[in-house]
């Protein structure tokens, strides 16, 4: 038995029980996908699921990498030349983390923001979409501002502390 | 900067059948899939993809729970759930209860404001594993081979489930397909291989999260965080650069993106206060009134006109031969209920009004069934998929269950069904009919 197992696991690759398990995921992804055949929608359904995988892996991935590589490159290259010391405060995550914010919230509610489907909302809640996009900006706008804030104390601080820690001229 | 291959490069050297091919395919390594350069974060590694991992091996079960019980609670053995025929893909029938009376709202406001307080986290956890899907040979065996194929299914699967249900619950259908059906079936995709995945990844995610202590990870400043040791997954960068982040801080980021959706989307199913709060959110933003709360479908979209609802309107109760018919002024006569009762919609927004009407247990005593199989209850609005609702025998003859007449201590505004509207304790929204034209008491 140790052995028949042994063999399995030099041929397959892994354990009887991974193909098992495998195989039951895709009889039951395949029963589900089959229920939907009755449905003249199934090839559409279909390459939503595809677009969804590839629209994240090879489409918003790459480009959020990418956007924010560009941008940890730009904030080095307009630092002043000669410059050795790290900054005192470094502000990469005081842009990216409002950045990513207003990304995030656009990206669950820009249905709302842009106004898309503005008819079957409306007859739906008896409402407009209009507040939306007014209500997002401010939001942006606040969360850039309070990250400015925090920055702006940060810095402070930390010039502060420079001070302290090299006494001036004046002394 | 070379990478650890000891150790692991034995096992990386285990080939299953056909062993020949696997590494001809090894050596065939496409331009641009070098490894060592093109990963620079120095936070991905087995312990923070493992963090994430367990957050969604917590949470991602609820999500599925929660989907089915509201599938049931749609009452699909009278063929009113959507999608009506499923075959095993159900849960056994059973009589959806009529208490708690918040059960539906919990229900589906914990489904649909998870869903989307589990969009960062899910973002993440693609974010940390995605060398993975670049890397080198991309299988070393058949099992490696029909693994990655269920990933497939996996990301699909949860992408796809994101996808309609955040576009659902805004009334957005660009995707151009019946939602509940895609929703529903791809849910099933994605809960087999769901399962697969977490019975297979579950050691690695108990030995990565032991690797390192949690409380010592969130003492850890950006200066003092160094990349996790070389794993032979591929996750840890093989050439990281400079931390600008601790490993605290980006489970904060990722945390606080959680937290901001749900402060802007949690008010739709609170009401009172936190709808306000609740900005962006479809049924959010506004305060709610005893006269202006959040309604589902208007009277100007369902068809409704005011000739339907006017003096000559007359409810019709069948039960068998026997016919009654009564005007709004017999209905007022009638003994008066009132119920603090919640709308729940299964798109997760929920308001809690006063309603006060006539029993629907007492019109099923007039019409000489007090103790119905069931009641079909059917609306003026013409087409639509909910100008009709089936009620089981708990939903008629709970104490509860109204054919409300009037909200707040006002007769309902058009948009809540004039002149007549059922609302039962914790029964899905839509089964609620408003414009109530019929009621047939059903024996059997």
């Amino acid at each position: 038995m140790r052995h028949a197992l042994t063999a399995v696991r030099n041929f397959y690759g892994a354990n009887p029980l991974h193909l098992l398990a495998l195989i039951g995921c895709f009889a039951l992804a395949g029963y589900a996908a089959a229920q939907t055949l009755a449905n003249p929608q199934w090839p559409v359904m279909l390459a939503w699921f595809a677009a969804a995988v590839i629209g994240h892996d090879l489409v918003v991935f790459p480009l959020y990498a990418l956007a924010d590589r560009s941008f940890t490159g730009a904030l080095r290259a307009v630092r002043p030349r000669g410059a050795t010391a790290p900054p005192l405060v470094p502000a990469v995550n005081h842009i990216r983390v409002p950045a990513l914010g207003t990304g995030l919230l656009f990206l669950i509610f820009f249905p709302g923001i842009i106004q898309q489907g503005r008819q079957t909302y409306q007859a739906a809640t008896g409402r407009t979409q209009e507040p939306y996009l007014g209500r997002w900006l401010l939001l942006v706008a606040a969360m850039f501002a309070i990250s400015a804030v925090i920055y702006a104390v940060r810095l402070g601080r930390a010039l502060h502390r420079r001070r302290d820690r090299r006494p001036g001229p004046r002394r | 900067m070379s990478t650890n291959e000891t150790g692991t490069r034995d096992r990386h050297e285990e080939y299953g059948f056909p062993a020949k091919l696997w590494r001809a395919v090894e050596r065939r390594r496409p331009p641009g899939l070098d490894r060592t350069k093109a990963w620079r974060s120095p936070l991905r590694g087995p312990w923070l993809t493992s963090v994430f991992g367990l957050v969604l091996l917590i949470l991602l079960p609820i999500m599925i729970i929660t989907g089915l019980l509201s599938y049931a609670a749609y009452a699909p053995r009278f063929g009113q759930a959507f999608p009506a025929h499923v075959g095993w893909l159900r849960l056994p029938f059973f009589d959806w209860p009529t208490r708690p009376v918040w059960l539906y709202r919990l229900n589906q406001g914990l489904h649909v404001t998870l869903g989307l307080v589990l969009v960062p986290i899910v973002l993440a956890k693609l974010w940390s594993v995605v060398p993975k899907l670049f890397a080198w040979p991309p299988a070393r065996s058949l099992a490696q081979v029909i693994e990655r194929l269920s990933l497939l299914l996996l990301v699909g699967g949860i992408l796809f489930e994101i996808a309609t249900g955040v576009l659902n619950i805004q009334y957005d259908y660009v995707f151009g397909f019946n939602f509940y059906t895609a929703h529903f079936y791809g849910a099933w995709v994605f809960i087999g291989a769901f399962v697969v995945h977490a019975g297979i990844k579950l050691p690695h995610l108990v030995r990565a999260l032991r690797s390192r202590p949690f409380r010592e990870e969130l003492r850890t400043s950006r200066g003092g965080t160094r990349p996790e040791p070389p794993d032979e997954e591929g996750l840890v960068a093989a050439d990281p650069a400079p931390a600008t982040l601790s490993r605290r801080g980006v489970l904060t980021l990722v945390g606080g993106g959680s937290a901001l959706i749900a402060v802007l989307s949690a008010g739709e199913s609170l009401g009172g206060a936190a709808r306000r709060v609740a900005l962006l959110a479809p049924r959010g933003g506004y305060r709610e009134t005893a006269t202006d709360f959040p309604v589902n479908r208007t009277a100007a979209s369902a068809a409704i006109r005011p000739a339907d609802v006017g003096a000559g309107w007359r409810l019709v109760l069948v039960a068998g031969e026997r016919t009654v018919q009564l005007d709004r002024d017999r209905l007022l006569a009638m003994p008066q209920h009132t119920a603090r009762l919640p709308i729940a919609c299964v798109e997760g927004w929920s308001t809690v009004q006063t309603w006060s009407g006539v029993r629907l247990r007492d019109l099923a005593a007039l019409t000489g069934v007090p103790r119905p199989a069931s009641a079909h209850v059917r609306s003026l609005e013409r087409g639509g998929a909910f100008s009709q609702a089936t009620l089981q025998p708990g939903q008629v003859t709970d104490p509860d269950a109204l054919l409300a007449l009037r909200v707040n201590g006002a007769d309902l505004p058009p948009d809540h069904g004039f002149p007549a509207r059922v609302i039962v304790p914790a029964l899905p929204g839509v089964h609620n009919t408003k414009w109530v034209r019929s009621i047939e008491f059903r024996s059997a």
